[in-house]
């Protein structure tokens, strides 16, 4: 196929970062439009972040930043007269985390004097329901995890659905402007228009996931846009920077990130295999993937949910005392076994429920593992004291307890009590609650709609608003 | 007798997931990738040991084109928790640059 007939036949998605809030930049999203995309899609969240977000239902972005991105976007979107994708709103894509964003979209509708049409797709599930599927076979585990329990679904606060393309095209069809998606495949959100208009799965899907985060399959990833072009064939990825490069390296390379497998990508309803992809440069900035092939599987859609644990509060100190630095160990151990014992007699009764632990930066606390015979002693260590407990009134009575002997403790019993350097006043901090991660499961829906609630939002029907 | 890090132009590692850690191992070119891809030190129990997995959950893949060999297993704990030192499992190939790699027979 000659380059004419491949541009005619292409659908065209303008990723302008690889998350919403992170930096998109005006020039490159102008000199994207200059190359007539088909739709502006990007994702907004991951659980790259750890599970606050979806537990807390807050973004990681701030609202100023996402702001500034979304009005960008939707000024862009409105120019070119396109729809805007945006998946996995406010970071987790729970219910309360698509309706910040569609907040923010509202206000700058207001500012920018438009009135798109919205869909909003909703992906956050009802625990009862999830436990009713569950009870039904329908929820698979994936490894490590084992089946799923009643007990591991109560003990989220919320759970999310990985929402694929289809919702997303059934907006778009129906006329949205713009669509704001819970929980979904980064993949899902990008390959969407493309699947719509006829390109070829695998190349739509393959296309989705290298430009998943922008700039990342770029020789320089601190420019954050690129252009995907599917086509019935493959696809072409090319940086929205006109200084930056694609390279097949670059390219396909980004398979490897953040992936287990570097070949297959389960996804909703298939399975992207590019074991026969082939990597080509159409130019010194152009890259061409061809091979890349979509396996049909019966619908399924990962769930995600996150839940409390106990609370925290963590006090530091800096250590530059050599005595103490020619043998960090021993003295640590010494002093946990003080600080322990501290807790012991002074909570009898709560000091089970109690965890102390000692993490020495500038020793070994980012592995904790031991390290070799004779390292040569550290100039100085912070030493983080984090006390877990079942509240964070107790967690900081634990700290408050253990202050004493954590700013004051000797390098040998009878020494003169030493000051250890406390950066702050007071000393110990509440850091809130632990949140965990209690779902890696799959659910066997009848189809891509199973899990999903949409709503339009009609910015001319004040009433909607 | 090479570390890994001197047969290696970038090593890193990511979570794969909550439940995951993935590292890859970027060789510095084809012929160190095949001199040292199948080496016992990087192999799935040393591997496996090293991070406290279970090796029949470990998945090894070698990526020919790219002269990488990506390693996968399940975290000691899920990202997030009580004890959790490195949320991103970012730091986490560190202690595999120092490996002594066996000298090419």
């Amino acid at each position: 196929m000659d380059t004419a007939d491949r541009a005619t036949l292409q659908s065209r998605v303008l990723v302008p970062a690889g998350a919403l809030g992170s930096g998109v930049r005006a020039d490159e999203v102008e000199a994207g439009l200059a190359m007539s995309p088909h739709a502006i899609a990007l994702d907004a969240g991951s659980t790259d972040s750890g599970p606050a977000y979806l537990a807390t239902g807050r973004s990681k972005y701030s609202r100023q930043a996402v702001k500034r991105d979304l009005s960008v976007l939707m000024a862009a979107r409105a120019k070119a007269g396109i729809p805007l994708l945006v998946g996995s709103c406010g970071t987790s894509g729970c219910d309360a985390a698509v309706d910040w964003t569609l907040d923010i979209v509202l206000e700058i509708a207001g500012e920018q004097r438009s009135t798109p049409r919205i869909a909003v797709l909703y992906s956050e599930q009802d625990k009862a329901a999830i436990a009713t599927m569950a009870r039904a076979g329908r929820v698979r585990p994936l490894a490590p995890m084992g089946p799923i329990e009643d007990t591991t679904i109560e003990a989220c606060i919320r759970i999310v659905g990985l929402l694929g393309p289809e919702p997303y095209i059934a907006a778009v069809r129906d006329g949205a402007d713009i669509v704001l998606g819970g929980r979904t495949t980064d993949t899902a959100v990008l390959a969407a228009v493309p699947l719509m208009r006829g390109a070829a799965a695998g190349a739509a899907w393959h296309g989705a996931k290298i430009a998943e985060c922008g700039g990342l399959c770029t020789l320089h990833p601190t420019s954050p846009g690129v252009m995907m072009a599917i086509d019935t064939d493959g696809f072409d990825m090319v940086p929205l920077d006109p200084a930056n490069r694609c390279t097949p390296r670059t390219v396909s390379a980004h398979m490897l990130y953040e992936n287990s497998d570097p070949f297959r990508l389960v996804e909703p309803g298939g399975v992207l295999d590019v074991t026969e992809a082939r990597y080509v440069a159409l130019d010194d900035r152009r890259v061409r993937v061809t091979g890349s092939r979509w396996e049909a599987t019966p619908y399924t859609m990962k769930l995600e949910g996150a839940g409390g644990g106990p609370f925290q509060t963590i006090m530091l100190v800096g250590i530059e005392d050599p005595a103490v630095l020619a043998d960090v160990d021993g003295f640590l151990t010494r002093m946990l076994g003080a600080l322990q014992g501290r807790v012991r007699r002074t909570l009898p009764r709560e000091a089970a429920t109690i965890d102390i632990s000692l993490r020495p930066y500038g020793w070994n606390a980012v592995s904790g593992l031991p390290l070799a015979e004779h390292t040569a002693a550290p100039r100085e260590i912070g030493l983080l004291f984090v006390a877990t407990a079942p509240s964070q009134a107790l967690a900081t009575e634990a700290a408050k307890i253990c202050n004493p002997t954590f700013f004051h403790f000797p390098v040998k019993e009878g020494n003169e009590l030493p000051s250890y350097a406390f950066p702050f006043s007071p000393a110990e901090i509440e850091r809130g609650q632990v949140f965990e991660f209690h779902l890696n499961h799959v659910v066997a829906t009848d189809g891509p709609f199973d899990l999903v609630r949409t709503r339009w939002v009609e910015l001319d029907n004040l009433a909607e608003i | 007798m090479p570390r890994l890090n001197d047969v290696c132009r970038y090593v890193r590692s990511k979570n794969a997931g909550p439940f995951w850690m993935t590292i890859d191992l970027f060789f510095d070119g084809p012929e160190s990738y095949s001199l040292y891809k199948d080496d016992p030190a990087i192999g799935p129990a040393a591997v496996a040991a090293l991070y406290g997995a279970n090796v029949t959950d470990l998945r090894r893949y070698c990526v020919d084109d790219l002269s990488v060999v990506k390693i996968s297993f399940p975290r000691r704990q899920p990202q997030g928790g009580v004890l959790e030192r490195d949320m991103h499992s970012g730091q986490q190939y560190v202690q595999l640059l120092d490996l002594d790699l066996s000298p090419p027979a």
